[in-house]
């Protein structure tokens, strides 16, 4: 297949370290002081020009924060992490979200390097020549939203798709209605976190009975040194709408680790259907397991409304640790959700991810497949919920966990729990963790396929159920990284 | 100069107490020629087959191998595969997930770009598929499943063949690609075998029974024992042998 030919061509044209996006990009930035406090919160408010509502939301999350206790119970480890070593904002100095002539040149010069052009000229010009589809962008410069664009054209269809800081000046009563109401506030340590201090991220609306026009995709790029990033971001489909979001983040090589703590809440109201899809490439760490993303993400879709629909679709790659549960609030009746994904661990990388289920409605029911790849020293684990609340009668769901293990020093776990409080609910739970074997190995060499390209290809068709559930453009380039993160793992 | 020269071939299995296979084997193959090797179970047939492809688990003690010259044995097994070196094997290993139709163009690509040639054009590879798997009986169906997934016997001996077809090797191995075949498909696959037969391609042909041997018409056979070549002669070596079967040369080795 030409995909796994440019995946290794590609391996090939890499340098000893296999991480592309690892460059910095030399601008000048506004900070906030380092560390955390109230202040740092006010800061933020501020840089923002929130409403006082933001900040009183803020400031309870903080408060909130201190009292609680970061989480131990995944099958990661890591150094304690310093919260007042850290800056929690961090934006180009040059005024951004105007023209985009007027945008940094430097900040377009590193989208192009990461092939996300942020002029609608280059973009449709893309277009043309690969034969995509049309693709609205926003990107995120480390604490801010630089560029979004095809505003105009999504406006025309009722679509709202703007940075999150905009929506909460423009759109206060849609933001206030729906913030937080996926995950709270009070949900989880990292969560209270980035409610206190989330800088930026995408908020999308569409409409009653609309089609979204075109894929909606945010690109994170985190660029300061000891900058976390804390984006937020919130999808609302309402009834009967439908849209597709890709989300897809990199970060430059740094030896030491950095914070990404994002939140993701997604509202279907009644018929509406999401589908969410992210190619996670954060900096892995190098080959000793020095630097790297830690990405401790909460994200959750409700399907609040009955016959809704959310399905979330991830090949996560990077990140020195991976904490990470994209969940389904199943609470209309008849909703479904799905959860479908690719977590590939090399060097030292530690991946403790999967899903939860909640099923509340009637006749809702829930898919899982999960393939987990582990490489290199690495640890990837499986950690899924399937639950069923006392009302949700006929409830079901299947469930497919299947591990690949490359070379005998990494670990593949799982760990699924099912709660069931309603007797008609169905659960099926499928498991398997398999080698690459050496007689796969050795038929796909006799066929003339160098020991990468072998993998490659061998994991490839391992995921396939998966990759055939991204969008086109996003499954090429998923299987392009696959084969890069996995450089280094055979011979 | 032969195309494929074997002198004295010593292997063991790899390995601190690994058993002696292979104990000086020596075999000329010139390009055009068939060469059938017949012998009992265990004499050695695959092991040969699979350290002329390069297969880890075994270690050449003593003696060569050259090809065109060149010493296969300090080759990697996909630089063996892109000069030429081709291995149907006995029990063909499923790729899940891979759709033959990939794998097949992969290796192709994969084999092209070793040799510094160009990628063949999608149109181009769909054709030479189209065409190769019509003359085997394989289905678009079978083309687009899995590697060797669900495949019968007798599909995957017939998929091995169409690699073969695809990949146009200079020295062809096939072992015993005749085992779990009923009489029709033996004919299908050695129709396709035969087609390729060419006066720049050689084959070696593995086989227990004479029965292949009556589709693929050998120029050479010989008798592998205890691995050896104990015995060589013309095809009526075969018809010999199917007669007397091979007890003459397990007696003489007890
Ligand atoms: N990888 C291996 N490990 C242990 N024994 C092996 C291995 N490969 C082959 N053998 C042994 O070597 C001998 C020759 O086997 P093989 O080459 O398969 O013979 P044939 O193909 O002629 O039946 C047999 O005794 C077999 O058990
Ligand atoms: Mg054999």
């Amino acid at each position: 297949m030409p995909a796994v030919q440019e995946t290794v061509d590609q391996v090939r044209s890499l340098d000893v370290d296999q991480y592309k996006y690892g460059f910095f990009t030399d601008i000048e930035s506004e900070k906030a002081p380092k560390g955390l406090n109230e202040d740092t919160v006010r800061f933020i408010s501020a840089k923002k020009d929130e409403p006082e509502w933001m900040l009183e939301w803020r400031l309870e999350a903080f408060r909130r924060w201190q009292t609680m206790q970061e989480p131990e119970w995944a099958r990661v480890s890591y150094p304690r992490i310093d919260y007042q070593d850290l800056y929690y904002y961090s934006a180009p100095k040059r005024p951004t979200q105007l023209s985009i002539d007027d945008i940094d040149p430097e900040i377009l010069k590193t989208y192009e390097k990461l092939g996300i052009p942020l002029r609608e000229r280059d973009a449709l010009l893309g277009i043309e020549s690969t034969g995509g589809s049309k693709v609205a962008v926003d990107a995120v410069f480390d604490s801010v939203s630089v560029a979004t664009t095809f505003k105009e054209e999504l406006a025309k269809a009722g679509v709202i798709f703007m940075p999150i800081s905009e929506a909460i000046r423009e759109y206060p009563e849609l933001v206030r209605k729906y913030l937080g109401s996926v995950v709270p506030v009070t949900d989880n340590y990292f969560a209270t976190l980035n409610s206190a201090v989330f800088s930026d991220g995408s908020f999308v609306y569409v409409p009653k009975g609309v089609r979204c026009p075109m894929e909606l995709s945010t690109y994170f790029r985190i660029n300061e040194r000891n900058t976390g990033q804390f984006e937020r971001t919130l999808i609302i489909a309402d009834e009967g709408a439908y849209v597709s979001y890709l989300e897809g983040c990199t970060a430059p090589q740094r030896d030491e680790n950095q914070l990404h703590a994002a939140v993701v809440e997604l509202v279907a109201l009644a018929d509406a259907e999401i589908k969410y899809s992210t190619v996670q490439n954060w900096y892995p760490g190098d080959k000793d397991g020095k630097g790297g993303i830690y990405n401790f993400v909460t994200k959750r879709g409700d399907c609040r409304g009955d016959r809704s629909k959310i399905s979330w679709t991830q090949v996560e790659t990077g990140s020195a640790i991976t904490w990470k549960y994209p969940s389904c609030i199943l609470r209309g009746d008849n909703s479904q959700g799905e959860f479908y994904s690719i977590a590939i661990s090399n060097g030292y990388q530690q991946v403790d991810s999967g899903t939860k289920m909640i099923h509340l409605g009637k006749n809702t029911s829930s898919r899982i497949i999960s393939k987990g790849i582990a490489a290199g020293h690495s640890d990837n684990t499986y950690r899924g919920l399937v639950s069923a609340h006392r009302k949700a009668t006929g409830a079901r769901n299947f469930t497919n966990c299947d591990s690949l293990l490359i070379g005998d020093k990494c670990g593949a776990h799982t760990v699924p729990y099912i709660e069931s409080k309603n007797s008609s609910a169905q659960f099926e739970h499928e498991a398997t963790t398999s080698k690459i074997s050496d007689d796969q190995l050795f038929y796909c060499r006799q066929r003339g396929l160098d020991p990468e390209e072998a993998t490659a290809l061998i994991v490839n068709g391992f995921v396939k159920d998966v990759l055939q559930q991204l969008p086109m453009e996003f499954a090429v380039e998923a299987q392009k990284l696959i084969a890069v993160s996995l450089e280094g793992s055979v011979g | 100069m032969a195309l494929l020269e074997i002198d004295n071939l010593h292997a063991k299995i790899d390995g601190e107490h690994g058993k002696e296979i292979l104990k000086g084997l020596s075999l000329k193959v010139n390009p055009g020629e068939v060469h059938a090797i017949m012998g009992p179970n265990g004499s050695g047939k695959s092991t040969l087959s699979y350290i002329l492809a390069g297969k880890d688990d075994y270690e050449v003690t003593d003696g060569s191998v050259s090809l065109d010259g060149e010493d296969l044995l300090e080759m990697e097994i996909d630089e063996r595969a892109a000069k030429g070196v081709f291995l149907a094997f006995q029990y063909p290993v499923e790729v899940p997930g891979v759709a033959t139709m990939t794998f097949l163009r992969s290796a192709l690509n994969a084999q092209r770009k070793k040799r510094g040639e160009e990628e063949i054009s999608t149109p181009d590879f769909l054709r030479l598929v189209k065409d190769k798997a019509a003359g085997l009986g394989i289905s678009q169906d079978m083309l687009r499943r899995g590697v060797n997934v669900g495949f019968s016997g007798g599909e995957k001996k017939r998929a091995e063949i169409l690699q073969m077809a695809v990949l146009e090797p200079k020295v062809a191995i096939l072992d015993e690609t005749d085992s779990g075949l009923d009489i029709d498909a033996l004919k299908v696959v050695s129709e396709g075998v035969n087609a390729l037969r060419s006066p720049d391609r050689a084959m070696i042909v593995i086989t227990h029974y004479q029965r292949l041997l009556n589709h693929i018409v050998p120029d050479f056979v010989h008798v592998m024992h205890k691995g050896r070549i104990v015995r060589s002669g013309g095809k009526e070596l075969a018809l010999e042998l199917e007669a007397n079967g091979y007890a003459e040369y397990q007696q003489d080795a007890a």
